[in-house]
This record gives C-alpha cells, sequence and structure tokens, in this order.
C-alpha cells in the first residue's frame, strides 16, 4: 500500500501538472500488476467498489476515541478520512505510523470487494491496523469512493499515455472497452499484447468542447449558431444490442435515465442535450432545477421518470453504423443528423434548432431577447469543423447570455474544504422580505479573489454573533453582490427560491445592508 | 489554591513577587520562560531569564535589564522561590517553578518532550498546580520520528540535483534545531541562509551551538545552490525572495504539517513535521507524569485537552491569554 499511498500524498501537494504526470508516470512504470491497474482504476475514478457509508467509518472511529476528541478532531482537521488516518490508535505494542507492508493495493481492493456492507467496518479496522497515517489516508479514501487528489481522469490516463510513450487519444479510444484492473491495457503499453480492440463494445467516444467567445463578432457565413440547452451534455452509444449513455466525463450514466437508453436501438453515436420536459417554452425543455432531481441516481423510480420525463435534444451525429462521420465537416454531419431524426422515438429525442439571423447583430438580438430558464445563451460551430476531441481554438464557441446580479446580505459563513479548510469560505446570503426579516436567497463558495477570501475570513471572524458546529452566523451588515444564471422557485428554502451557478461578484462595503435586494424583487428574476 | 497567583489576559501575576510570567505588555518586573516573541516581548523594567534568553532578547529589543538565572539556581523574589528548569523548547527555554506557602506551581511556557540536540531535555517536576500550553492539544497531532523526517529531506535533495529544497523553518529554535539534525544524520554540505535567519543563527554559535558550514543566500549565484538546502522564515517561502533560487522545492519544518491541508494552504511540496511543541501524546503524558492537582492550559486548542483532563478526572481550566496566536507560523 505504501507506494500506492506516497502516490497519493504527493499528488496532493504537487502544483504542477507536469509534475502530477511525472509522479503518476513513475507510478505506473514501478508498482506491479495488478496493482498498478487498481491503482489506475482509482484515479480515474473507475474503481467501483462497495461504498463504505462515511457514516459507518465515524462510528469505527466513534468505538475507539472519545467521541467529542473525535468531533473537535474533526471540526479542527475538515476531512472525515484523513482526521480518522491520523486519530487511529496503534495497535497495542505498535509505533502509531507503520505500515507494515503486509498489504498491496490488490488485496486492499480485493477485501473491499469481498465484504458485506455489515462486516465492512470491521474488514476496514482490521487493515487500518497494518498501516501507516497516508496508508489509512488512501484505504479511507478508497473505500468510501472518491480520491480528491486533484486530478481528472484525464489527467490519468494521460500520466499512463506519459508513461509508455503513448498518445493519450488513443488511450481514450481504447479505455472503455477494458475494465479494472487493466491488465489488457499494461500488457499493450508495454508491448506484450496487441492494442485492445475496442470494436463492438458501446465505448465513449471524447466531446467536443467549445472556448467561450472573446471576439465581438463572428461571421455567420462561416458559424452556425444554436441555442445552448441548460441540461447535461450527454452522448448515446448503441451498438444495436446495447445503448449506453456517457456523461461529459466518460461516465456511464445509463442507469440514472433507462428511458432513454430504452428508447435508443439504432448502431450509431450521438452528442446531445440531456433535458427534462417541462412547461417552458410551450411544453419542452424544464429549467435544469427539474433536471437535477434526475441526476446521481443510480435507481429510478417509475414515479420519478413520470414526474421528470427526460428527453435528449440532440446536436451532432458522430457515427452512424460503422462510418465514422467525425472528420467531415460540421455541415455534413447536421445533414445526415436532419436525415438520421425520422427513425427516432420523437417522445424521447428532438433536433436542437439553428437559429437563423441576418447578421451577428441580429443574433445578439435573438439572444438577448431570450430569457427562458433552459436556455443558458448561444453555441456558435464553424461550418466546416470537423469533430474533434477536447477544445480546439475557432472551431466551436459558446456565447453565454450575461448574468443576473442581485445585492444580498451575508448570513452565515461555514469553512471551506480542502484547500480552504481553514477560512470561512461558503457563503450563506439572504434578502429582505416586506416584513423587514433577512430570508436566506443563496449559497455561494465562488467568484472571490484569494484576497478577497482573506478579507471575508477576516470579517467572519471578527464578527460571528452565535456559532453552530462548523456554521458561523455573523452580524447581518455586509453586502455581497450575488452573480446567476438563473433563479427558480424552490420549496426547500424559507425564501421559496434558488438561484443557479450562484457565486459572489463584488463585496459591497460600500452598501448599507438595509439597501440590500428585497425577496419580492428576486421573485419578479423568475422564469 | 495557589491565590497567590493570578492568571490575567496579558500574563500570570505572582502576587508575593509582584512580578509577571511572559507579560505582553511591559512590566516592571518580568519573570520570562523563552526568547519567542509571543512569551518575551521588549519594554520591561527587569528581567529574569535564563542567560541564554537574555541574549536573545537582547538581540531582539536591544540591551534590557536583565538578571540571569541558571538552570537548577534558587532565587527568591518576596517569599517566592523560584527556580529554572530545563522545558527542551528550544536554546535557553525554561520552566518557571514557583514555591511558595507549601504549594508548588510549574509554568512550562512552551515545550517538547522529544530529543533536541540544541538544548537541554524537559525535566518533568511534580507540582500542585501545572500551566501547561496546548499549541498541539488534538489528538491527531502525533508527531512522527524526528530522523525519519529528516531523511524524507534528505532523499528529496539527492533525488533532484539540478533543484534546491527552500526549507521554511521558525528563526529561533527550529532553523538551527533542523540544522543540527541534518548534520547528525551526515549532511555537512553549505546550508545557505535567508538574511532574516543569519544573526541568531551567530548566536545560536556564539552560545556553543555547532551548526557547521553556514552562508548567506543573499548574493550568491542560483546554479551555485543547486543540490542545496537553504532555510528561510515561513513567510519567505512564498515570497519574492525565493525567485533567485533554483527551483526550489518548497519545504516547512513545522508540527501543523501533519494535516495536509495545513501544508496545501501554504502551497508546500515537502511537509516535514518537525515541532517545538509536544504532540498530543507528549502533553497527556506530562499532565500524568507530573500529577498536578490543577492543570492550567494556556494557548492553543485548549479545549480537548480541557475535555481529556476532565475525562480522566484531573481537575482544569483553560486561561484565555492575549497576544498567543494559534495560527502562529511558529510550531
Amino acid at each position: 500500500m505504501r507506494p500506492f499511498s506516497q502516490l497519493l500524498d504527493a499528488l496532493v501537494y504537487t502544483r504542477s501538472r507536469n509534475g502530477k504526470l511525472a509522479l503518476i508516470a513513475a507510478y505506473l512504470r514501478a508498482a506491479p500488476d495488478p496493482d498498478r491497474g487498481w491503482a489506475l482504476a482509482a484515479l480515474t475514478g473507475n474503481l467501483d467498489l462497495k461504498a463504505v457509508k462515511s457514516s459507518a467509518i465515524s462510528e469505527m472511529i466513534r468505538a475507539r476515541v472519545d467521541p467529542v476528541l473525535y468531533e473537535m478532531s474533526r471540526d479542527y482537521v475538515g476531512d472525515l478520512a484523513e482526521t480518522v488516518a491520523l486519530l487511529w490508535p496503534p495497535p497495542p505494542g505498535e509505533p502509531p505510523d507503520l505500515d507494515d507492508g503486509t498489504l498491496t493495493l490488490a488485496t486492499v481492493v480485493d477485501r473491499l470487494h469481498a465484504t458485506s456492507r455489515a462486516a465492512a467496518p470491521d474488514a476496514l479496522a482490521q487493515m487500518m491496523d497494518h498501516l501507516d497515517a497516508s496508508g489509512r489516508f488512501a484505504l479511507l479514501k478508497l473505500a468510501t469512493g472518491g480520491l480528491r487528489v486533484g486530478i481528472s481522469a484525464r489527467l490519468a490516463k494521460t500520466g499512463f499515455a506519459q508513461a509508455f510513450g503513448l498518445d493519450v487519444d488513443d488511450v481514450e479510444q481504447v479505455w472503455h472497452a477494458l475494465s479494472p484492473p487493466y491488465t489488457a491495457l499494461f500488457d499493450w503499453a508495454e508491448g506484450r499484447a496487441a492494442r485492445p480492440d475496442p470494436a463492438g463494445t458501446p465505448f465513449f467516444r471524447p466531446f467536443m468542447l467549445a472556448h467561450p467567445l472573446e471576439a465581438d463578432s463572428v461571421d455567420l457565413a462561416d458559424y452556425a449558431a444554436e441555442w445552448k440547452w441548460d441540461g447535461i451534455r450527454i452522448q448515446i452509444v448503441g451498438t444495436g444490442s446495447e445503448t449506453r449513455l456517457y456523461s461529459r466525463a466518460g461516465d456511464d450514466i445509463s442507469a440514472s435515465f433507462p428511458e432513454i437508453a430504452a428508447a435508443f436501438t439504432g448502431h450509431a453515436v450521438l452528442d446531445g442535450e440531456l433535458l427534462v420536459r417541462g412547461e417552458f417554452q410551450g411544453g419542452e425543455a424544464a429549467s435544469f432545477n427539474a433536471l437535477q432531481q434526475r441526476l446521481g441516481r443510480k435507481l429510478v423510480s417509475a414515479k420519478m421518470q413520470a414526474d421528470y420525463p427526460a428527453f435528449v435534444r440532440l446536436y451532432d451525429l458522430l457515427l452512424e453504423g460503422d462510418e465514422d462521420l467525425r472528420a467531415l465537416p460540421w455541415a455534413q454531419r447536421r445533414a445526415r443528423l436532419e436525415a438520421y431524426m425520422p427513425g427516432l422515438d420523437a417522445k424521447r429525442f428532438d433536433l436542437s434548432a439553428t437559429i437563423d439571423a441576418a447578421d451577428f447583430d441580429a443574433l445578439a438580438d435573438i439572444r438577448a431577447g431570450a430569457r427562458d430558464a433552459a436556455i443558458e445563451g448561444v453555441m456558435l460551430k464553424r461550418r466546416d469543423s470537423p469533430y474533434v476531441a477536447g477544445r480546439k481554438a475557432a472551431l466551436w464557441y459558446k456565447w453565454k447570455r450575461d448574468p443576473l446580479t442581485a445585492d444580498c446580505v451575508m448570513m452565515y459563513a461555514q469553512r471551506g474544504h480542502g484547500k480552504r479548510s481553514s477560512f470561512y469560505s461558503d457563503y450563506t446570503f439572504g434578502c429582505w422580505t416586506a416584513d423587514g426579516e433577512l430570508h436566506p436567497v443563496g449559497k455561494a463558495y465562488s467568484g472571490f479573489t484569494d484576497e478577497e477570501l482573506k478579507w471575508l475570513d477576516r470579517f467572519v471572524r471578527q464578527n460571528t454573533v452565535a456559532r453552530f458546529g462548523p456554521v458561523r452566523e455573523v452580524e447581518k451588515t455586509l453586502v455581497l453582490e450575488v452573480a446567476f444564471d438563473s433563479i427558480h422557485d424552490s420549496k426547500r428554502h424559507k425564501s421559496g427560491l434558488a438561484m443557479r451557478f450562484p457565486r459572489i461578484a463584488r463585496i459591497r462595503r460600500d452598501k448599507p445592508a438595509a439597501e440590500a435586494d428585497t425577496v419580492e424583487g428576486l421573485k419578479k428574476l423568475v422564469r | 489554591m495557589a491565590h497567590w497567583i493570578e492568571p490575567h489576559p496579558t500574563g500570570i501575576y505572582v502576587r508575593p513577587a509582584d512580578a509577571w510570567i511572559d507579560p505582553s505588555v511591559p512590566r516592571d518586573r518580568a519573570l520570562v520562560t523563552h526568547g519567542h516573541a509571543d512569551h518575551a516581548r521588549g519594554g520591561h523594567g527587569h528581567v529574569w531569564a535564563t542567560r541564554e534568553t537574555l541574549a536573545i532578547m537582547a538581540l531582539r529589543y536591544g540591551t534590557a535589564s536583565g538578571t540571569p538565572v541558571g538552570y537548577g539556581e534558587e532565587i527568591r523574589l518576596g517569599g517566592v522561590t523560584i527556580r529554572y528548569v530545563p522545558a527542551g523548547h528550544v536554546l535557553g527555554s525554561a520552566q518557571i517553578v514557583l514555591t511558595h506557602a507549601g504549594e508548588r506551581v510549574v509554568v512550562t511556557g512552551d515545550y517538547k518532550r522529544r530529543p533536541d540536540p540544541t538544548c537541554l531535555p524537559f525535566e518533568p517536576v511534580p507540582c500542585d498546580i501545572f500551566v501547561t500550553e496546548a499549541t498541539f492539544g488534538l489528538p491527531v497531532f502525533r508527531h512522527p520520528d524526528t530522523g525519519s523526517e529528516i531523511d524524507r529531506l534528505i532523499a528529496a535533495l539527492h533525488a533532484n540535483p539540478e533543484r534546491s529544497v527552500l526549507v521554511g523553518a521558525y528563526a529561533l529554535g527550529k532553523a538551527q534545531r533542523l540544522i543540527c539534525e541534518l548534520r547528525a544524520r551526515g549532511h555537512h554540505d553549505p546550508i545557505y541562509l535567508h538574511g532574516a535567519m543569519e544573526r541568531m543563527c551567530n548566536l545560536y554559535v556564539e552560545l556553543g551551538v555547532e551548526l557547521g558550514d553556514l552562508r548567506p543566500a543573499t548574493g550568491v549565484a542560483a546554479k551555485d545552490m543547486r543540490g542545496a538546502i537553504i532555510v528561510a522564515p515561513p513567510s519567505a517561502l512564498n515570497d519574492r525572495w525565493s525567485r533567485r533560487l533554483p527551483d526550489p522545492i518548497t519545504a516547512m519544518a513545522s508540527g501543523w504539517m501533519r494535516v495536509r491541508q495545513r501544508a496545501r494552504q501554504k502551497n508546500v511540496e515537502l511537509p516535514l513535521i518537525l515541532s517545538d511543541h509536544a504532540d498530543w501524546d507528549e502533553l497527556t503524558d506530562t499532565i500524568r507524569e507530573v500529577a498536578p492537582t490543577e492543570t492550567w492550559i494556556t494557548h492553543g486548542r485548549e479545549e480537548a485537552l480541557l475535555h481529556w483532563c476532565m475525562t480522566h478526572q484531573i481537575r482544569a481550566r483553560a486561561l484565555a491569554l492575549v497576544g498567543r496566536d494559534d495560527e502562529e507560523e511558529e510550531g
């Protein structure tokens, strides 16, 4: 376990991307099979263990350490796994920090696979006794799912490619044909076996992404305009016998949207926006808020499917049958997509319309007129662009609409996580009701600079009026200008409102709290 | 109990001696445990401290009138017998042992229990009232073995011969201890110093602590510091000053480095858990060992230690002393 736990520690502390890549590559070259395959699975988020609940871990530590001291430690450290890793009492007669080398990463994974949810705490505890603090941290992170060491799946794959002198896009191509611990992948990388053949499996193709539009205009003779829908990007991969749905990160989300997967029986790869049908725009797409009810669920009830019916608005056709269309210009792919539409179930699939505008100024007017909650802005796609992985300059642009803003009063602050665990960096803010009360309207933890964060943290510490565990209530004196993409009705909050993507736009030290906005005023912005 | 000793926000007042222990504001008569700025302030009328602490204070605040008190030597002030006993924290650090009216009070200042080549080891003194620090008063703080931390530093240095390792270390105590520990592990190359370190290192050498080949980093070409260790105060780590160094790996020697996100916040790449304060086990073991009737807890995470005392049937109270910053760089 020690090489893996040392890798995780080093990744936590290494700032540069190249430094992280070098660490991953060095580990993957040196570690034995199948340890390194499991490590790669963990780093790319493909290690699917029966996740141990964090409550089981709290119970495990409460049985060994004074619960009050545990709570205080947890509050100080901020992260459950790290707190428990540091607090874990050494087995009798052993020094506290010793990885005795009896557990390999593969053994750990095997045991976590084999254990039942009920037996997991005992299995974990037994393993904890053989590890040092770093090893215990790694073990708990593996067991709870999600390493959070600040690297993406793509970066891990790039590290793998770098380790063995491969092209990362080539690795991406074969990736989804393989499963952990990726022995076939390492055999290929080290020349012991042929390139794994992904044909016949519904594997993921990297998405084409857009740059924000920075130029003042583009020529619509070269670029086609489309609405940017506020759902989640999705790739539909059908082999004729099997269909899978992938999120932007390449996660398989078929189980969350079974009705979509079931409705597609073709042999093709499509790119589109997953949306929930709603009352907006004449009964088409509902806001992102509605879609959120469906996200992240492993099992979806019939009621869920009926209350929040999902459909896909299609943008692009990547493959039709075995024919790869990605090298063709966008205009040709678009024509193929339009021709493909009639064969699809109209209840689950529609076509993302292009926007007709005489010129860029006319397009700007159309964009300014659209305030539908499901529209995020406009996409501009070069008519002759091939479909290429990632963000390539000047091919696709996203032209988001300007955010809405409101002046709100800070009410509560909470310490952040990760790098911000000593800073009060999560703020709940409110607006005034007609009765002169402040009701919370949202929570934001971004938008400010490091300097502003320091200032805000100091403000919170110096203006605390009450403490509730990690949360501090502050004097209601500070006005924050909050930017957000849209605002919706919500049953969850006392104000009856919920913001989408709220962030702190400015700290309004100049503005008296009494002059902040009202809940009534915000309600007028609901679409 | 011991009504003759009074905790105040600005220090501990010993009434019959009319003297303050580590006062945070200027006083006529001050008993000072050690030279760190949160314990030793300038501007007192008369100071009683060890010879080394007086020398450190003189370096920091200019000449002050002071009476040196040797370890183990007894002095009497207004009917109180006062003895300075090694605290193992930094050079010259002392616990102040006060005896009066049949009661004994020990004020530790700051202390640690593990060996430090730059100062005498902590001596436990059984007492009625034990006034302890609690900088690392949470059970997540367990400092690892010093040697293995120093070995990690040397390993990082050898693995990156084209780079350098910049170690942030508090200028009084930690820097010199780090250098001594490196020498003890066989690292005899020149060690380069940030300007703010030089005077204190010189004073240590004058007071008899061997530090080996030390050189100022100022004016040395970057290429000549490749493969070398540079020691700087923590505030200089992410400062423009470090741009002169050859691609430095940023390290920090501090007990706070035990917690990942603390190290991340400081942009530290190589966290070295090296502390001049007692860790959780040292704090609790020491309280058990001196077995006081009552424990007073000064600065740090006093809540947890207070709770521990309570659950172990030890009477305890927390003192709110001002100016003892819990997020101090010292640690």
